[in-house]
């Protein structure tokens, strides 16, 4: 009796807003059951996640930090490598002086230009710059945008890389099972084992020695073989769903109606594994953040002269930045920081959403 | 089980030779006169004699970059490997297992102490957390954890550092494991104690970066051990509260929990390289790290076969001790 009056409830909950908005349907007759059927389950879903107060902060935080890094720019004056010369005037002396060529006396001019006194470096906070410039006269909000670009931006191309692989993979192993299954999963075993820090600290030191120290390449190799080694925990996911959904009823039935291997993998399969999928695939994009942020604080990531959220953070491992220049790396430890959280609670509001034994 | 457990021995073989194997390529990436020169600098520096690493250049076959080469290297290295010999380090000069050995003690110590406190925390609030589903308590503690868990390692120990050593000076500002001020007839109790100070913030940045997990995973083993028909059986006989959960609950939330701290083996004795990075702590993870920035390819060999043995052995340790610790576990095929 009790669990009836909590589904009764539950149903109740789900219906009010639609209801209210169709009174007039409402007045032809139509029961709440009726009206519940009408509720898909993506909708289902939908509602779930919206309801919890966590994953509503995560994705507002998510889309704040979408636009301060991708519309930021186009508003703030500064670039991302421009440095701020207007401390004083950068002449400092112009000289006359004379030399002779073949006898012939001319007469020349020069200028000392010392750009270093008008670099306007290690500036606090101030109206031109709202969290100051770092050590070679950059605007770090200014830069805090550029690298929320590349971490943001990193992020999603790995961890969609990632999840195609291990789609690819974990499905062929599992559908087909046998010594394809043994392989693939062999491969997993072996490369699950490799440890990747020091493997990404390796690879940094072989890319530097074959000149790619100052481009931008370097970081996408790491981040590439990263994609290659990182695919594994999918292909455990979807192998797992895939051999015991591989038993049930409706692929019998697929396989009577005589589809096509890929059909069936693709069709039939895949689609009842998606909710696990995004769900990884949300909270493994804290982790490729991480990830990005620990190359650039062990300065193998992007040159230094690119701004990442990682490189800025990198400030923070010299003393004399670290004790008296905190606005130069606390705002990219927060953005990190947000940004990692914003996703956990998104991913774990959406693995609630999808969990059909949630009441709540 | 024994059949399982020789296939596992097995299998572990082969993925040690894989792991060996991408490294060795990976690193055979770089092209020799880098190395030439990284060396040239090392040696000024008090690396390794000049005879020395002509011998170590032939022993991982560097002199020929082609792919028979490279492939000739890996074999001669494999096999010095086996007969336990791992290379001397270009930047200290020191056989690689040496230095591996002599560092493990202080991150084996730093990771020891915290898993230890972490698990102290966590446990305990894990399992309140789930008894009081959705309370306030699990409402609070779940927010602080995930936060915590959010927390880069190198951005909350920074943070650490500037509050607690550069700003209010309980720490030493210089870290690393002395005191600057301390004077040099110091006796042998006080330097210990200087150094165990020095651990202190490190090992409070552990323990908060990593209690969220362990809590977290506690907090679901309650919860699903919580729904077993068990339970329902303890409650049905009569049994307080306490009892259900301090005797029926505890012990078996205690399966899941020991076959996690078997996969941690590699994490206790690979050191934390951030951790120690960032507070400057010459334990393994430093020392590898420092030498890796040099271009000291016999330790990066070395300390990546040490971590994926590891790896390896905390694998297969978390399985027997799933079929140790709970008789309903077969090790079947």
């Amino acid at each position: 009796m009790e669990e009836n009056k909590e589904i009764k409830e539950e149903l109740k909950t789900e219906v009010q807003p639609e209801a209210e908005n169709n009174v007039k349907a409402d007045l032809n007759g139509e029961s709440i059951g009726d009206r519940v059927k009408a509720l898909s389950p993506g909708a289902t879903v939908a509602k779930r996640f919206f309801r919890s107060k966590l994953s509503m902060v995560g994705l507002v935080t998510i889309i704040v930090l979408f636009i301060f890094s991708f519309i930021g720019p186009l508003i703030s004056p500064w670039g991302e490598t421009t440095p701020d010369n207007s401390k004083s005037d950068p002449m400092i002396s112009g000289t006359i002086f004379t030399y002779t060529i073949d006898d012939v006396e001319y007469e020349g001019y020069s200028i000392t230009y010392d750009w270093n006194a008008s670099l306007n470096k290690l500036d606090g906070i101030s109206a031109d710059h709202w969290m100051g410039t770092d050590n070679s006269g950059y605007d770090i909000m200014t830069r805090l945008m550029y690298g929320g670009r590349v971490s943001l931006t990193i992020g999603f191309v790995v961890i969609i890389l990632e999840t195609l692989i291990g789609i690819v993979m974990g499905g062929i192993a599992g559908y087909f099972g046998g010594w394809i299954d043994n392989l693939i999963m062999r491969i997993v075993d072996l490369l699950s084992c490799i440890p990747t820090i020091p493997l990404m600290l390796i690879l940094g030191m072989a890319l530097n020695s074959l000149g790619l120290e100052s481009s931008i390449w370097k970081l996408y190799i790491i981040m590439a073989v990263l994609c290659l080694i990182g695919w594994v925990g999918i292909a455990r996911l979807v192998r797992g769903q895939i051999l015991s959904l591989r038993e049930q009823e409706f692929m019998l039935a697929a396989k009577c109606s005589g589809l096509s291997t890929r059909s069936k993998i693709f069709k039939h399969l895949l689609p009842n594994v998606i909710p696990q999928l995004i769900v990884s695939m949300t909270l493994g994009l804290g982790n490729v953040i991480l990830m990005e942020a620990t190359l650039g604080f062990l300065n193998i990531g992007a040159p230094v002269e690119t701004a990442t959220w990682g490189n800025m953070i990198n400030f923070a491992s010299q003393m004399q930045y670290r004790q008296f220049y905190p606005n130069m790396w606390l705002g990219a430890g927060i953005c990190i920081t947000l940004a990692i959280l914003a996703f956990n609670f998104v991913g774990d509001g959406l693995r609630d959403a999808f969990d059909p034994k949630m009441k709540r | 089980m024994v059949k399982y457990i020789v296939k596992r021995l097995l299998l572990s073989i082969f993925i040690m030779v894989g792991v060996s194997m991408i490294i060795y390529f990976i690193i055979r990436l770089m092209p020799m006169d880098y190395i030439d020169n990284t060396f040239a600098t090392l040696a000024g520096n008090g690396g390794i004699s000049e005879e020395k690493y002509n011998a170590l250049k032939a022993l991982y076959g560097l002199d020929d970059n082609s792919f028979g080469g490279i492939l000739k290297g890996y074999f001669s290295w494999l096999w010095k490997f086996l007969q336990g010999d791992m290379g001397t380090s270009f930047v200290h000069g020191e056989p690689v297992s040496d230095i591996i050995l002599d560092n493990m003690g202080i991150s084996f110590g730093i990771s020891f102490v915290s898993l230890i406190f972490e698990l102290i925390i966590a446990i305990p609030l894990g399992i309140k957390c789930a008894v009081n589903q959705y309370g306030k308590l699990d409402y609070t503690a779940t927010v602080v954890c995930m936060t915590l868990m959010a927390f880069p390692t190198f951005f909350l120990g920074n943070l650490f550092i500037m509050w607690f050593a550069d700003s209010l000076g309980w720490f030493d500002p210089s870290l690393g494991l002395q005191s600057s001020t301390l004077p040099y007839n110091a006796s042998g109790w006080v330097v210990f104690g200087d150094m165990l100070w020095h651990l202190v913030l490190p090992m409070i940045v552990l323990v908060l970066l990593n209690v969220g997990s362990y809590m977290r995973y506690q907090r679901t083993n309650t919860l699903e051990v919580l729904s077993a028909d068990y339970i329902r059986t303890a409650r049905a006989k009569g049994l307080s509260e306490g009892k259900v959960v301090y005797k029926h609950v505890f012990r078996n939330t205690m399966i899941p929990l020991v076959t996690v701290m078997a996969s941690t083996l590699p994490m206790l004795f690979g050191g934390a390289m951030i951790t120690e990075t960032v507070f400057q702590i010459p334990g393994i993870g430093k020392i590898t790290y420092d030498a890796l920035m040099k271009g000291d390819i016999p330790l990066a060999m070395g300390y990546n076969m040490f971590i994926a043995i590891l790896t390896v052995i905390g694998i297969l340790l978390s399985d027997i001790m799933y079929a140790v610790v709970d008789p309903r576990v077969k090790l079947g095929k």
